[in-house]
């Protein structure tokens, strides 16, 4: 038990710390973009890893929490912030659409119906030029000069949603997403309305990955639609950062956003520009393999298949 | 009225007529069997009570209420339970997150779903194997958890199908004892069994089917002695 609680407080800790003791804008800004991804990863994982419901258009929630930050910024003069709060809320509506029209299909409707939303959303961002200034994307802003703002709200934000899916787990409404995930008729005949339960984690998944993309919005200052909306940079980015660090499992997302975006960026640099530059397109090609990999030897993800990692380190000293 | 009636009840899939115009009422308190044949439609009409399928034509009536028109997870909040030929374990959870994941049903939170879960469990004769993960259990143990997570949802009438398939024959006594206590502590119960021993042991009345259509009703013994039963199981000629 209090071994179970100094682990957390560490890393706690250091997360605080860190902006203060590395002051590399660089690395600031490296994590900070993590901390968004645990957000994203852990809000697909509660919906496909633990509800069953795979995803393939989290770029859906995230562009539209985007939109709506920077809409309110250019179009209607108020702050962004605010679309932090509001992009959530924009993002759960479009999921509650998506989900209300999907999830009383069973079985892979709902993972191909997202991959067309996924597209639907990023031609009306791009045609759709009155609101949305089309492939120009919208700038705005930074509010703040210094990084340290955004890496502490990233910070709230990530804590937050881990804490909220913690206790979701924990719940009536946990028990009930993974009876779904394992069996829908037995789910049913338990008194579980499946269709109401799954648009419930769909609400819950999509609000927190619509404030991380207003978040992004706020951060990076500029988005278009083919960043946001993105199938391969958001959507695909999401279930990878899922799968690697561990599916179903409350940490899993957290350490595959850190590993995810650690691997990102050694290869979008060439190897930190070591290797030559034209590598930087292999980061594709490399995330193919660590998943050919991870689903070969560590189908439950870092996290999942921890026990099992650790005993090969073990036995190998 | 009775407790629980099926009035006229049939089901046709395409061009085969499952279930063709059954009628039988069921009153609070009974053990009520159900036999027939392999593919006489008995486990169709099971999937009709908790509306799994549509009924085709035909009413159901639970506590004077039709229910025909009910999604499946409002009956069993309405207080109808049922368990699966084919069993259905929620196999990448253990044996007591089956249950509490049932058992919230009833109570919203987790204490409370915790505690009824660890009751049935206990009830049931399954607390020992509670941290197991579902899909480790051997048949006899998943058959048990089918029923210990019906009963979780706090039934008044239950729905047991084929709960006694594939059991040896200690297990089978014990099955037995557990149905009768389940009825002892008020809970109505249908059953779908196709071993006679235990059929004839617990029921308080059987219905007999074949193709879909009734042909007996009564006491266990009244159907066990009954030409059209004894024609439907053994063949034309062989009836003693």
């Amino acid at each position: 038990m209090k071994r179970n609680q100094v682990i957390p407080a560490i890393v706690t800790l250091a997360f605080i710390l860190f902006p203060l003791v590395v002051r590399s804008p660089y690395y600031q800004h490296l994590v900070i973009l993590a901390l968004m991804w645990v957000v994203i990863g852990g809000s697909w994982n509660l919906l496909a890893g633990y509800t069953g419901q795979v995803s393939f258009g989290h770029a859906v929630f995230f562009g539209t929490g985007a939109y709506t930050a920077g809409i309110f910024a250019s179009k209607l003069g108020i702050s962004a912030w605010w679309g932090m709060l509001f992009g959530g809320f924009t993002g759960a509506l479009v999921g509650l659409l998506i989900g209300w029209i999907c999830f009383r299909l069973r079985g892979p409707y709902f993972a191909l119906a997202t991959i067309a939303a996924g597209e639907i959303f990023r031609l009306i961002a791009t045609n759709w030029e009155s609101l949305t200034d089309g492939m120009v994307g919208i700038l705005i802003i930074q509010t703040f000069r210094s990084k340290l703002p955004y890496y502490y709200l990233a910070l709230a934000l990530a804590a937050a949603s881990l804490l909220v899916f913690e206790v979701v787990m924990k719940s009536k409404l946990g028990f009930y997403f993974v009876s779904i995930r394992e069996d829908q008729d037995a789910a049913e005949s338990l008194g579980i309305n499946a269709t109401l339960y799954k648009n419930i984690s769909l609400l819950i998944s999509s609000f927190f990955t619509g404030m991380a993309g207003a978040f992004y919005m706020n951060y990076m200052a500029f988005i278009d639609p083919e960043v946001v909306f993105s199938l391969h940079y958001i959507s695909i980015m999401a279930i990878l950062v899922g799968i690697i660090g561990g599916v179903a499992t409350i940490w899993g997302p957290a350490v595959g956003a850190f590993i995810m975006i650690g691997v990102q960026e050694t290869f979008r640099s060439a190897l930190f520009g070591l290797a030559p530059k034209w590598t930087s397109e292999s980061h594709v090609l490399v995330f193919g393999l660590l998943v050919i990999f991870v689903i070969l030897f560590m189908a439950n993800g870092v996290v999942g298949d921890w026990p099992k990692i650790k005993r090969l380190f073990v036995r190998s000293r | 009225m009775s407790f629980f009636e099926a009035k006229e009840i049939s089901k046709r899939f395409g061009g085969l007529m499952a279930v063709g115009g059954v009628s039988f009422q069921v009153e609070r308190g009974e053990i009520f069997g159900l036999i027939g044949p392999n593919g006489s439609g008995k486990t169709t009409i099971f999937n009709l009570i908790n509306q799994y399928f549509p009924l085709t034509g035909g009413d159901i009536f639970f506590k004077d209420k039709s229910i025909k028109d009910l999604k499946t997870y409002k009956i069993c909040h309405l207080g109808i339970g049922r368990t699966f030929q084919v069993v259905k374990p929620l196999k990448r959870m253990t044996v007591l997150e089956n249950v509490v994941a049932s058992a919230f049903c009833r109570v919203n939170t987790f204490k409370e779903a915790q505690k009824l879960a660890l009751e049935m469990l206990d009830f049931c004769n399954l607390l020992s194997d509670k941290d197991k993960s579902a899909a480790s259990l051997p048949i006899a143990g998943r058959k048990r958890l089918e029923i210990t997570r019906a009963l979780a949802t706090k039934p008044e009438l239950l729905l047991l199908d084929e709960t006694a398939a594939g059991l040896n024959p200690g297990e089978l006594d014990e099955a037995i004892e557990l149905i009768q206590r389940i009825r002892d502590r008020g809970v109505t119960i249908i059953i779908v069994e196709h071993i006679m021993k235990v059929i004839m042991t617990i029921s308080d009345r059987i219905h007999a089917i074949n193709y879909g259509q009734t042909i007996a009703e009564g006491t266990p013994e009244e159907v066990a002695n009954d030409k059209e039963v004894i024609k439907a199981y053994l063949g034309e000629e062989s009836y003693a």
